[in-house]
């Protein structure tokens, strides 16, 4: 009774439309006759597909690691400290509550070839480097991603370490266990559950990158900074729906095999 | 001995300095898009004549700007009209989006965090993957149900699916399931309804989990970009979000003020609501 409501809202606006995806992802697009596996066919064939793809993967399999290393490293830092916690705590959350728009300016003289990074390189006796123009772009968005989710996954990670009891520790040292040997045996093991968590929503966030992307560089960036959501909305300005739909689906099946894999990798730990 | 302890304490002081280098370097950002509010247009166009004229040299900045100043904030606010429509755009959708998240969001969760019934887990289970699938997968089905019902290039073609996104649903059930069931058994034997013990002990007990879920929708839709882009045609309903990057280096002036005017309320609610922020990120984490 009190989830009729909201879970008619989700059947009528995801769960629905989504089916009709599939429905479509199997017609052609402008008669809507049976067309069988080619618009699958044709998606996959698709050069601008692969490279969106690949892109999108190289991505988030660079980022995740990286990110997730360096919370846990800045959580376990700060749940030591004595004191400018809670300050530092909040700092390095900031990025989460500042609007992706607002800072469009900032990455735009920043990575400018004649930007302020660029200058600062030449000061120091370097050569420029075209941020936006070359392969460094995807540099650019692993730096913007990193700096947004920093906080909120080390905030996670917080969550899980003051779920860990401070008796495992005492007795731990107790039994002459150093500060390294304490975190790879009771601190490690203890948040492998935080880990799935954390890995997912990262996951999840790693897909947001794209509004850093578009807001700096547009419909069509350089190709290594290239994602998904540029070419769907490509599509979608070409009314491509039948590309869109076989590619939605494999889309949606890819990031739930990598959530039912990565949980159960974890459960049985 | 003594050296010893002072060794220690310096230790301890080593590791505020990466600490604090890395929080400069977060600030970074944030702090250069602020000072571009005090700066004339003329000392903005020259420190990024290099980037935005193609003119020789580097762009150059400075924190602290040469003769501080209000006017692209005044100009703003007095005489750009366009920037007004974008702004109430924004604040209409977001503020649209909380009511409906909470109007739906609150009896879903509390239904899947206090009832057993058949389907519960699998519900639960279509939730998170639901919260979990990105927007480039829910883009065309979305589109198809806007299309169908007539709301494409209106504000409710952002704000209904929204509205039923499952990610609050997730955050609040977190919190509800953490009240007691002692205390609920105790209203029901004093002759509480299913309705009033969620009026009367679920939400006020799961008020935290509330306030944090609706300041993680507010950032997220005050933060709107693909939706709007992909929904709305017409610019004039279009949100700030959007309406930020069109503005060229030009009239940076503007854009730094139209930038500041967009972070202002995100960050206000960010420093009054730190607390219930964090917990609402961590309630995300904790073991089920």
């Amino acid at each position: 009774m009190f989830l009729t409501p909201g879970f008619a809202g989700v059947v009528c606006f995801t769960l629905l439309p989504f089916a009709e995806v599939v429905r479509r992802s199997f017609q052609s697009a402008v008669t809507a006759k049976w067309v069988g596996w080619k618009n699958y066919e044709t998606v996959f064939a698709n050069t601008a597909f692969r490279m969106a793809a690949m892109n999108t993967l190289r991505f988030t399999g660079v980022c995740i690691p990286i990110l997730v290393t360096l919370s846990l490293t800045l959580a376990v830092v700060l749940q030591k400290l004595r004191s400018g916690k809670n300050f530092l705590k909040s700092v390095f959350l900031i990025p989460m509550a500042v609007p992706a728009a607002s800072v469009v300016l900032v990455w735009k003289t920043l990575f400018h070839s004649n930007g302020l990074l660029n200058g600062l390189l030449i000061k120091l006796g370097g050569e420029k480097i075209g941020w936006m123009t070359s392969g460094a772009a995807f540099s650019v968005l692993v730096v913007s991603y990193l700096w947004k989710n920093l906080g909120y996954d080390m905030i996670l990670w917080m969550a899980g370490l003051s779920g860990i009891s401070e008796d495992i520790y005492e007795a731990a040292r107790v039994d002459g266990a150093g500060e390294w040997k304490c975190f790879t045996r009771i601190t490690v093991p203890n948040l492998l559950p935080s880990l799935y968590t954390i890995t997912v929503l990262s996951f999840l966030n790693s897909f947001k990158v794209f509004r850093e992307a578009w807001l700096v560089a547009g419909d069509y960036p350089h190709q290594s900074m290239y994602l998904l959501q540029h070419l769907y909305n490509n599509w979608f300005r070409d009314l491509a729906f039948d590309k869109i739909s076989a590619a939605a689906v494999v889309n949606a099946l890819v990031v739930l095999a990598l959530i039912l894999v990565l949980r159960r990798s974890w459960e049985r730990e | 001995m003594k050296t010893h302890e002072m060794a220690k304490k310096f230790m301890r002081g080593i590791t505020y300095l990466p600490l604090i280098l890395l929080a400069g370097i977060i600030c970074f950002p944030v702090l250069f898009a602020a000072s571009g509010v005090f700066m004339q247009q003329w000392e903005l166009e020259r420190n990024l004549a290099p980037v935005l004229a193609g003119a020789e040299g580097m762009a150059g900045w400075s924190v602290l700007p040469h003769a501080p100043t209000l006017r692209s904030l005044v100009e703003l606010l007095l005489d750009s009209p366009q920037f007004f429509v974008m702004f109430w755009n924004s604040l209409k959708i977001s503020l649209c989006i909380l009511a409906g998240q909470t109007m739906f969001g609150v009896p879903s969760a509390w239904a899947l965090a206090r009832f057993r019934f058949p389907g519960r887990k699998a519900i639960l289970l279509l939730y998170i993957v639901l919260m979990l699938m990105p927007f480039q997968v829910l883009m065309l089905p979305q589109y198809l149900v806007l299309d169908r019902f007539r709301l494409l290039d209106t504000h409710a073609a952002v704000i209904l699916p929204a509205v039923f996104s499952t990610f609050p649903v997730f955050i609040m059930y977190r919190f509800f399931c953490g009240i007691p069931e002692a205390i609920l058994e105790a209203a029901r034997i004093d002759g509480a309804g299913h309705l009033q013990v969620f009026l009367w002990i679920g939400i006020p007990l799961g008020s935290a989990g509330i306030v944090s879920s609706g300041i993680l929708g507010f950032l997220e839709s005050w933060n709107l970009i693909e939706q709007p882009m992909t929904f709305l045609k017409t610019k004039s309903l279009w949100p700030l979000s959007l309406f930020l990057p069109e503005i060229g280096l030009e009239e940076a002036g503007l854009g730094f003020a139209a930038a500041f005017m967009m972070l202002v309320p995100a960050l206000l609610l960010f420093l009054s609501g730190r607390e219930y922020l964090e917990q609402g990120i961590a309630a995300a984490a904790l073991k089920e």
